[in-house]
């Protein structure tokens, strides 16, 4: 399952963040995902809890900020929200160029 | 350490790893003890903005609690960072030794059984030995793909990544460097079979490949947007099974270039060998532009 590695590198990133910031627990962690990260939010929540159990994040809260999807159009210069990333301008039609939703970041910790 | 193949011990593979350790230089390193001491100054201040008479300290929007003697104190701390960042990186560094040397790397992507290993056999016999090919082959668990390009003459390292469903710019990076490519060598990365996450993983590839099979269904772009999306070409390989199957070439080609205006479709057969002669014309073409690329890179460089 995808998800369990996407968690494996969050892992990664909060035990390196660990020896700049001086935490040693890590209470809630806050992740940006976009509409078209291509992350199902209910695996990553399963994979997360097995991936963190036996680490300083272990019983971390996961708040996931959903990211909506957006473009612009090449054609008109709309700015549209998007709920496909395949969506054509809905003003005319055009090529849409996704400009957010792809988002899949960490965000911000609690950390003690 | 590495999490993905636990290699941690290989000196060298860790030396390569480029910006490990840059991202963390950080003021805090110069003085660990002085950070703890002052710990709750980042955090547990009442939040900017909300301090709106001097008589009102708001904490309560702030997890953290007062200096209560026992408790441990929590804190924010802003990380703003990709996951896929390190990824990131790694593949720009592999993008590098590709350029340095003149590697044109090509990534395959497809659900599993579109075609991928019988394109490169077919592919390693067309070229044969116009110039150095090596081919990184991906799998969850098999070797047999790595047999099968070895048979046709081609050295091949064979990855298996267990769970992981994808390659990822540290494995591929690994890889090539082990197989000790020849300067201007063709390098083939088949990715294990997977239409969804291969294509978030940048590799270091010059470009991406993405085969998809008449049998799967002329509404897989569709369905699977980002590997598509990121492809500079699309195979439509079976094309001789076109007479049994329920497969509208040009449905599929419409949806692709629908997500992908610039892509190429070439329908071929990579049994029967329709098709092979426009996939080696685009395998020449874009392997030249790219040394072009280079080359004027170091030109400029001068
Ligand atoms: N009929 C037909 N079968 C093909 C073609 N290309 C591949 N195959 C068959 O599809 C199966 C899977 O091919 P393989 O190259 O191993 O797929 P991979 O998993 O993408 O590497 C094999 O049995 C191939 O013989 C084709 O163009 N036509
Ligand atoms: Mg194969
Ligand atoms: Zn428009
Ligand atoms: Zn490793
Ligand atoms: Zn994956």
């Amino acid at each position: 399952m995808h998800e369990l590695s996407l968690c494996e590198s969050l892992l990664e990133i909060i035990e390196e963040q660990a020896r700049v910031h001086h935490y040693r627990r890590v209470r809630t962690v806050w992740l940006e995902v976009g509409r078209f990260a291509g992350v199902e939010c209910d695996a990553l929540r399963f994979s997360f809890e097995i991936v963190v159990c036996e680490s300083l994040a272990n019983g971390a809260k996961l708040e996931i900020i959903d990211i909506p999807g957006c473009g612009w159009c090449f054609d008109c210069g709309a700015e549209v929200l998007l709920e496909d990333c395949f969506e054509i301008c809905p003003r005319c039609g055009g090529t849409v160029q996704i400009t957010s939703g792809k988002e899949f970041r960490l965000k911000e910790l609690e950390v003690e | 350490m590495c999490n993905v193949c636990g290699c941690g011990q290989d000196a060298m593979a860790i030396g390569t790893h480029p910006n490990e350790h840059v991202p963390h230089q950080h003021d805090h390193e110069q003085h660990p003890e002085a950070c703890e001491e002052h710990g709750h100054h980042h955090g547990t201040e009442p939040q900017q903005g909300r301090e709106r008479d001097a008589g009102h300290h708001d904490y309560g929007a702030t997890p953290a609690r007062a200096h209560a003697p026992g408790l441990s104190q929590a804190r924010m701390v802003r990380i703003e960072r990709d996951i896929l960042s390190k990824n990131q990186a790694l593949a720009t560094e592999n993008r590098r030794y590709f350029a340095a040397r003149g590697i044109f790397a090509l990534n395959l992507l497809s659900s599993p059984g579109a075609g991928k290993t019988t394109l490169l056999v077919r592919t390693i016999a067309a070229l044969g030995g116009q110039f150095p090919m090596a081919v990184i082959e991906g799998d969850q668990q098999t070797t047999e793909d790595a047999d099968r390009i070895r048979q046709a003459g081609v050295a091949a390292l064979q990855i298996n990544t267990g769970k992981g469903c994808h390659l990822d710019a540290h494995m591929a990076g690994r890889a090539a460097r082990s197989l000790g490519l020849q300067r201007q060598s063709l390098l083939f990365i088949e990715n294990v079979g997977n239409l969804v996450c291969p294509a978030s993983f940048d590799l270091g590839e010059a470009h991406k490949v993405v085969i998809l099979s008449v049998t799967e269904g002329d509404n897989k772009p569709l369905k699977y947007p980002d590997m598509f999306q990121v492809a500079e070409v699309l195979l439509l390989n079976k094309v001789d099974l076109l007479p049994y199957v329920d497969f509208n070439v040009e449905h599929a080609s419409a949806a692709a270039r629908r997500l992908n205006p610039g892509i190429e479709i070439l329908p071929v057969s990579t049994t029967r060998g329709d098709g092979m002669e426009q996939w080696i014309a685009w395998l020449f073409q874009r392997r030249a532009d790219f040394l072009h690329r280079l080359s004027a890179k170091t030109a400029i460089g001068r």
